[in-house]
């Protein structure tokens, strides 16, 4: 019937980990459209992504161009749109990353899609199922288009395996135009942890934190455990720690393997985002706080005192193994 | 400088979610301006006023597409500054973000706004896509998830800092375009209009509340009343929910007396250290 074409996102000549949690939806959606699955690789440097990329489908379609270098919604979004059309796809997919929300719902509008956001199941060739209300419910949706718009929830998706070797092909960006967007630059955020949304272990922090130095202590549970920093939106909001550390509805989604909430309340907004997550500590000076409702293991105590004394407790079971 | 604003009224997230005939129940339910869109108002207000004075410099039209009994919602963002409204009144069910995509295009047509400000998510279907949507219908740009707007008239265009994975995105755009914001836009100094002065600070607090004489002008400013079929859509979603369920709750959890046992349980127990 169909095709499935998967907008991967990549870095240094591999794909980023957020899109092999695309890849396993992708294929979901391909077996159910009797199709298969297609890598798109777009922008500067795509071409040199695609021998990793081939390992994962059995096609791989390369957009590479000079104007394409920086990504922008409006180059982007007629490539992906032409490309659906060229290898005969039903469906268009992406990681429900920054790009992949800032992206997908306007290649959609090109193509007059509907579209299922940040899905968490296949349910069938045109049903998903998705978090709404802050992930206090989950909605079946039916897109009734001819061609079908999707991303991805990363957390809710396996990392997809190697498939063998696929083609790659490429094609042409055509006409660029920026419609006079340009990008101007990207203030990163340096950090040798791993990512947020990949990470296996979380620590986060509350606004009982009480300011960015105090942060410090967490950082070493964090590197400790290897794990990547989190915070809720009130330490974010006020300039504790940077902002693309908030998890929660509007922030990061993730579902490590251990999650530390320290010093935060468990606002239902916070909650969306880490709720997911296999083990939840929480470590807070109030026992009737929300948190300690999804929590599996509750502390009730001052961080001062407590993630000190965490620290030196793990590097002892540390040292004993 | 115009800016159009689409809103949409939300069921207050505070409320426990209930389920009837496998879908939310919102019988008596409350509702609010989805939060995301009162920043959007605000950040309007915010581009075309003076913060220190509070002159203003342009018209703000608010649009929303909903029941009824949406004008009450409606009716606070014009009680927080916005100028007009335009009300398309369709029943939620009758609606999906395809039908609100087309019915905003052709009032982006009719009004001509300079921009269009929005939420970047309604936070009851979180779906965050109508924004991207409309821009790429009408073929304009977009700068989603907008945490600072940089806006210099001469040169009509912004300078839109957004929230991505990793960092902080600096694109440009033209006027004639697209935004949405998210949360840290409404901060003491997000907003710089080249009018008011650098060293005013707004509250941070979130959006503006409506003041009492604010609430008293909105009763007189105009609220426009449309249909579905004046813009030729009709009632019948391409995206149909067919069935909404609660998560499985979490197991119980316990509380723990001190650190070594919270470590000992995390490491035999959990065996997730
Ligand atoms: C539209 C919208 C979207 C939102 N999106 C998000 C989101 O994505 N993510 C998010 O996190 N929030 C979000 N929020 C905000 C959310 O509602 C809460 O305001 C926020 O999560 C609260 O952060 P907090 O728990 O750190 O702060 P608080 O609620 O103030 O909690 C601080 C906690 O610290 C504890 N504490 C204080 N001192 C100590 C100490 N010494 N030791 C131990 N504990 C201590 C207190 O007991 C308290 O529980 C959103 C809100 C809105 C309206």
């Amino acid at each position: 019937m169909g095709n499935v074409l998967a907008f991967c996102e990549y870095a240094d000549g591999q794909l980023r980990t957020s899109a092999l949690a695309n890849l396993t939806a992708s294929r979901e959606i391909a077996k159910h459209h009797g199709g298969e699955v297609v890598i798109l690789l777009v922008g500067k440097g795509a071409q040199a992504a695609s021998a990793h990329a081939a390992k994962f489908a059995p096609k791989v379609v390369v957009v590479e161009s000079d104007a394409l270098e920086h990504y922008l919604a409006e180059t982007y979004a007629p490539v992906v749109a032409a490309q659906v059309k060229a290898t005969g796809a039903t469906v268009v997919t992406a990681t429900a990353t920054s790009v992949g929300k800032d992206l997908i719902p306007r290649a959609a509008a090109l193509l007059d899609a509907g579209q299922a956001s940040d899905i968490s199941k296949v349910e069938s060739a045109t049903t998903f199922a998705r978090p709404i209300l802050a992930g206090n419910a989950y909605s079946t949706v039916a897109i009734n288009t001819p061609v079908i718009a999707v991303t991805v929830r990363q957390s809710e998706f396996e990392a997809a395996g190697e498939s063998g070797m696929g083609s790659v092909s490429t094609a042409d960006a055509g006409s660029v135009n920026a419609l006079g967007a340009t990008f101007v630059k990207l203030d990163a955020q340096k950090s040798d942890r791993p990512d947020l949304g990949d990470a296996k272990v979380v620590v986060a922090g509350g606004r009982g934190m009480k300011n960015g130095e105090n942060f410090k202590v967490l950082e070493e549970l964090a590197d400790l455990l290897g794990a990547a920093m989190g915070a809720s939106r009130a330490a974010t909001d006020a300039g504790m720690v940077p902002a693309d550390w908030q998890v929660g509805q509007t922030g990061k989604i993730v579902a490590p393997n251990l999650y530390f909430a320290v010093a935060i309340s468990g606002a239902i907004q916070h909650l969306a985002g880490m709720k997911g997550s296999k083990t939840i500590v929480a470590i807070n000076k109030n026992k009737d706080e929300p948190i300690f409702q999804v929590a599996d293991y509750g502390l009730v105590a001052d961080w001062e005192k407590s993630v000190p004394e965490l620290i030196a407790e793990i590097k002892k079971l540390k040292a004993s193994r | 400088m115009k800016i159009l604003v689409p809103v949409k009224r939300v069921p207050d997230p505070t409320q426990k979610t209930k389920i009837k005939d496998n879908h939310i129940d919102l019988t008596g339910a409350s509702w609010i301006v989805n939060t995301f869109d009162e920043y959007a108002v605000e950040t309007a207000l915010r581009l075309i006023e003076n913060g220190a004075d509070g002159s203003k410099h342009g018209e703000i039209v608010v649009v929303s597409i909903g029941p009824d009994d949406a004008a009450k919602e409606i009716r606070t963002t014009l009680a927080m500054g916005a100028d007009r409204a335009i009300h398309v009144v369709a029943n939620d069910s009758e609606i999906d973000s395809l039908t609100v995509v087309k019915i905003l295009k052709a009032i982006v047509e009719s009004e001509k706004p300079d921009l269009v400000i929005m939420g970047k998510q309604a936070v009851d279907g979180d779906a965050n896509q109508v924004g991207q949507m409309l821009a790429g219908k009408l073929g304009w740009p977009q700068a989603t998830f907008a945490a600072t707007i940089e806006l210099d008239s001469a040169n009509k265009k912004l300078t839109v800092g957004r929230e991505v994975d990793g960092g902080v995105e600096y694109k440009q755009v033209p006027l004639n375009s697209v935004i949405t914001v998210d949360l840290r836009i409404v901060a003491p100094k997000s907003v710089k209009n080249g009018v008011t002065p650098d060293s005013h600070n707004y509250s941070g607090e979130g959006a503006r509340l409506p003041s009492l004489k604010g609430i008293m002008a909105a009763k007189k400013k105009p609220l426009e009343q449309k249909k579905l079929a004046d813009f030729g859509a009709e009632p019948k979603p391409a995206i149909e929910e067919k069935s909404v369920a609660l998560p499985p709750p979490r197991a119980a959890g316990q509380f723990v007396s001190d650190v070594p046992t919270l470590v000992k349980k995390l490491a035999d127990e959990a065996k997730a250290l």
